[in-house]
């Protein structure tokens, strides 16, 4: 047994925004920015937040995992949706772990998910049960504004503890200082910047370069010697700047990312660690780089057991189920950002009770289903009396896990009248391998891609959004199984 | 063993309201409007009438809760009022509580009204509302024409039917209902419609387009029920009797049982369509039901319908439908009064306003689109709901000697 990092999973959508479509929009009056309308930014969809992308990016790293061995689980973000709800509390729900899990919530900085890991290490030495350490982020940007062309929306996830570890800490080292080279108020929905090249000069040239060189002689391990050296700055040739001034190789630099998913804030240096561990040997020296009002410094060296490969396959996954698009207006639209005539369909009151939520908290949130002890019939959502026709049993159905399961199209419409912001809505009847079906919406689906029979997987989303009371409704939704996609 | 309801209630008289976009009118003068035409042909006082059932099903944008609206509107003497609701086999269902209340004893004479205003909601198609807390946690809140289209998925799967041949006989459905439908005074649409048009409609839910759908209307039906034997004594020589009354509501075997129900027909109907059947003596449908008038809320659920009621075989259905044989001069007519699709379909009045025109054709009463051989019996089928999930209702009126 040993500390360290346990697994890892990635989670990146679907869909990929051209950059070239956002400069096409706005080139008329943010020009300037024409030198970074190149590659594309990975958005989320309507139906996606920091706690959806993080639970995909969670399942991804729990797929050969013990979920009874998680105690706790952590969410780093910049972007929560709740200030006060446990927003890790939900990834527990959606998760299925059980209740006695600790959940709490990482905040206020890029730093926060290199920060937490270096936290978690530090309590899994100290004795602590695994950790699910998640970060994910979907930072808004205004229209024609750098951010928008350089974000992305991702999320990463690493259980941290001890046991079968694929890569272990050989030491961490962190400054903090109150460098506000951008800054967003609670509540508000932009970042307010200030200028870049006093950013890369006193930032990265100074702060970044300052804290490898002091991390490397705390730590004790020569420049020369690491492998992977992981910078999440999209801003071109800084990563590759500070090698060469620190001495590290130019080989090791690892790529940002940048032209394929763009920063995806908290959750980028976690990405990229999960990036580089599914692309690393044993015995190699992988240095993390956290920034954002200080700079978090982690040495890992991999294990013998990184070999197997089985615990951090999703990143080129994810990354490689991707469908191009140019459609800047819909994106915006799933923003808040362009305010479309949505029809009095959409008025429908999405009013949530506190109490029916949670006493249907594992139903809703988790995608439990029951099985019943006499007959094996599996029916989502439980209920007293079985399903069953042949044996409607009273009273005996215990919990079923349905999230995990693949399922397959029973029927399907693709609905052009109920409202959906992107319509048409398409949903569907599934049944579940093993037993159980249900209708459901569907996520992620293009036009000549279902058709009865179809694989298909549960991803979970946001179902409905109660505009006038703040609340996210979240549920599941089904999406087609796509080949190369990691199972 | 129950021994059914055939021949035990007799309809003593009908009256429906003009179907359509009545923008001018409350749902009281709908009501009164239907009542009026009922009564006079019933040809008695309200005073006479001893019970009443009320069906609406939006009752939340039109009439508001309970009986009361229904009291109030026609100024019934203080008797019992019952309001039902049952999705969209709501009409039908007021029928079998005055059908019931008759057959029982307990009223010599009993009225079932149904009645919808749903043009007040500012937009086309039925209005989105809630199904209760769990399923706004858990189901999809989709529009019903979704709901309905599954069933060409699922038949097309089933069946090996061609996406092509199954959207044809879809079409021909919806231009038989506006061929009929123009010959009806009363209909919401009147105007006949060619292939061309249904095919190439703008796509509401895939894969149902314009045409596929049936119109929201507003309206009211009317029916009074009595024994056979007031009926006699009241003038009424050879009356239209009740034969057979069944509904059926799905347990959730059709959403929830994995691999059950395969998606392509009304599990409901065939339950209903069989026992019904079997109440009112019917052995061989195919020959023996004159004409009938369908839940065709969409092309694919009355193309899908013919099936469970017994009518068509199994996947077969779609070819009787290119045939022509639920055509107005087809050997079962289907539809003959322009259907849900162009009579309207103002929810709670639907299954009465299908009782209504078998009730007219039976007695010769159906104007320019009267079936020209005498129709026996005549079948009603009312469905509420979706296909996964759904409340239906097969009613079999015929002559008395029938």
């Amino acid at each position: 047994m040993t500390i360290g990092i346990l697994a890892c999973g990635a989670y990146i959508p679907r869909r990929r925004l051209q950059r070239g479509a956002i400069h096409a929009a706005n080139g008329w009056f943010a020009g300037g920015l024409k030198g970074l309308a190149r590659g594309e930014r990975a958005i989320a969809g309507w139906d996606e937040d920091s706690i959806t992308m993080a639970v995909e990016a969670a399942r991804a790293s729990l797929r050969d995992f013990d979920r009874a061995a998680i105690g706790s689980v952590a969410l780093a973000s910049t972007t929560l949706p709740f200030a006060d709800r446990s927003n890790a509390g939900v990834v527990k729900e959606a998760l299925n772990l059980a209740d006695a899990t600790g959940a709490f919530d990482l905040a206020g900085s890029r730093r926060a998910a290199t920060t937490g890991l270096n936290q978690a290490l530090a309590a899994a030495a100290g004795g602590a049960s695994a950790q699910l350490l998640v970060a994910a982020d979907m930072r808004k940007s205004r229209p024609g504004s750098e951010a928008e062309m350089t974000s992305g929306d991702a999320a990463a996830a690493l259980i941290v503890g001890d046991g079968e570890a694929i890569a272990t800490l050989v030491g961490a080292h962190s400054v903090t200082i109150d460098f506000v080279d951008h800054v967003r108020e609670s509540g508000a929905d932009f970042d307010y910047g200030w200028e870049g090249r006093w950013i890369r000069d006193e930032g990265y040239g100074a702060m970044v370069a300052t804290a490898l060189a002091d991390g490397l002689a705390k730590i004790g391990v020569d420049a020369a010697a690491i492998d992977r050296f992981i910078v999440p700055i999209t801003a071109k040739g800084v990563a590759e700047g500070l090698a060469r001034r620190l001495g590290i190789s130019a080989e090791a630099v690892a790529d940002r990312l940048a032209d394929s998913v763009g920063d995806s804030g908290a959750a980028h240096p976690i990405l990229l660690l999960a990036s580089a561990l599914e692309a690393a040997g044993p015995g190699e020296r992988i240095l993390l780089v956290g920034f954002g009002q200080g700079v978090d410094i982690l040495i890992f060296e991999t294990t013998d057991a990184i070999a197997d490969g089985q615990r951090r396959r999703s990143v080129a996954a994810t990354l490689a189920d991707r469908v191009e698009d140019m459609n800047y207006l819909r994106w915006l639209f799933h923003r808040g950002l362009y305010d479309l005539e949505r029809g009095m369909r959409a008025e429908l009151d999405q009013k949530q009770p506190g109490t029916t939520l949670w006493r249907n908290r594992k139903a809703v949130l988790g995608l439990v289903g029951g099985r019943c002890t006499q007959t094996g019939t599996v029916q989502f959502p439980k209920s007293e009396i079985s399903v069953n026709p042949n044996n409607p049993a009273a009273h005996t159905q215990e919990d079923y896990p349905l999230a995990d399961r693949r399922a397959r199209v029973v029927t399907y419409t693709a609905d052009a009248l109920a409202y959906s912001p992107d319509p048409p809505g398409y949903y569907g009847m599934i049944d579940f391998d093993g037993g159980g079906r249900m209708t459901v919406e569907f996520a992620d689906v293009v036009a000549d891609d279902v058709e009865v029979g179809r694989e298909m997987r549960m991803v979970f989303r946001i179902k409905a959004v109660d505009e006038q009371r703040g609340f996210v409704k979240y549920f599941w939704k089904a999406a087609p199984v796509r080949t190369g996609e990691a199972d | 063993m129950a021994r059914g309801i055939k021949d035990k209630v007799a309809i003593l008289g009908m009256g429906c309201a003009r179907f359509g976009e009545r923008w001018a009118d409350d749902a009281e003068t709908l009501m009164v409007e239907a009542y009026e035409e009922a009564i006079a042909d019933a040809g008695i006082e309200t005073s006479e009438i001893d019970a009443a059932w009320l069906s609406v099903a939006f009752d939340a944008i039109n009439i508001g809760p309970s009986g009361i609206p229904l009291a109030t509107a026609l100024r019934l003497r203080n008797i019992g009022v019952t309001k039902v609701e049952n999705y969209c086999a709501s009409g039908t269902e007021a029928f079998r509580g005055a059908v019931y209340a008759v057959a029982s004893g307990a009223a010599d004479i009993a009225l079932a009204l149904g009645v919808e205003k749903l043009k007040d909601t500012g937009y086309g198609g039925l209005p989105v509302r809630s199904r209760g807390t769990t399923f706004d946690m858990v189901g999809v809140t989709g529009s019903a024409p979704g709901n309905f289209a599954q069933l060409a998925s699922a038949y097309r799967a089933a069946h090996g039917v061609a996406k092509a041949d199954l959207k044809r006989a879809m079409a021909h459905v919806s231009v038989k209902s506006h061929a009929n439908g123009a010959k009806n005074p009363k209909a919401h649409l009147r105007k006949p419609i060619d292939m061309d048009t249904v095919l190439n409609a703008p796509m509401i839910a895939e894969p149902l387009g314009l045409y596929d759908c049936c119109g929201v209307s507003d309206g009211a039906a009317c029916a009074i029920v009595t024994t056979p034997e007031i009926a006699r004594a009241l003038g009424k020589r050879d009356p239209v009797t009740v034969k057979a009354l069944q509904i059926s509501a799905s347990n959730g075997w059709e959403a929830q049982q994995g691999g059950g129900w395969n998606g392509s027909y009304f599990h409901t109907t065939r339950i209903a369509a069989a026992k019904a059947y079997e109440e009112a003596g019917i052995t061989r449908p195919r020959e023996q039901i004159s004409l009938m008038e369908v839940h065709d809320c969409f092309s694919v659920t009355e193309l899908v319908t013919m099936e469970d009621l017994h009518i068509s075989k199994e996947g077969q259905g779609w070819k009787d439908v290119l045939d022509g044989l639920f055509d107005a001069d087809g050997a079962i007519p289907c539809q003959i009064d322009g259907g849900l699709k162009c009579f309207g379909h103002p929810i709670g009045a639907s299954g009465l306003r299908m009782i209504y025109e078998n009730y007219l054709q039976l007695l010769g009463r159906a104007g320019p689109r009267q079936r020209t051989s005498p129709p026996s019996l005549a079948l009603s089928h009312n469905l509420g709901g979706m296909p996964s999930q759904n409340v239906s209702a097969v009613a079999i009126i015929g002559m008395h000697d029938a």
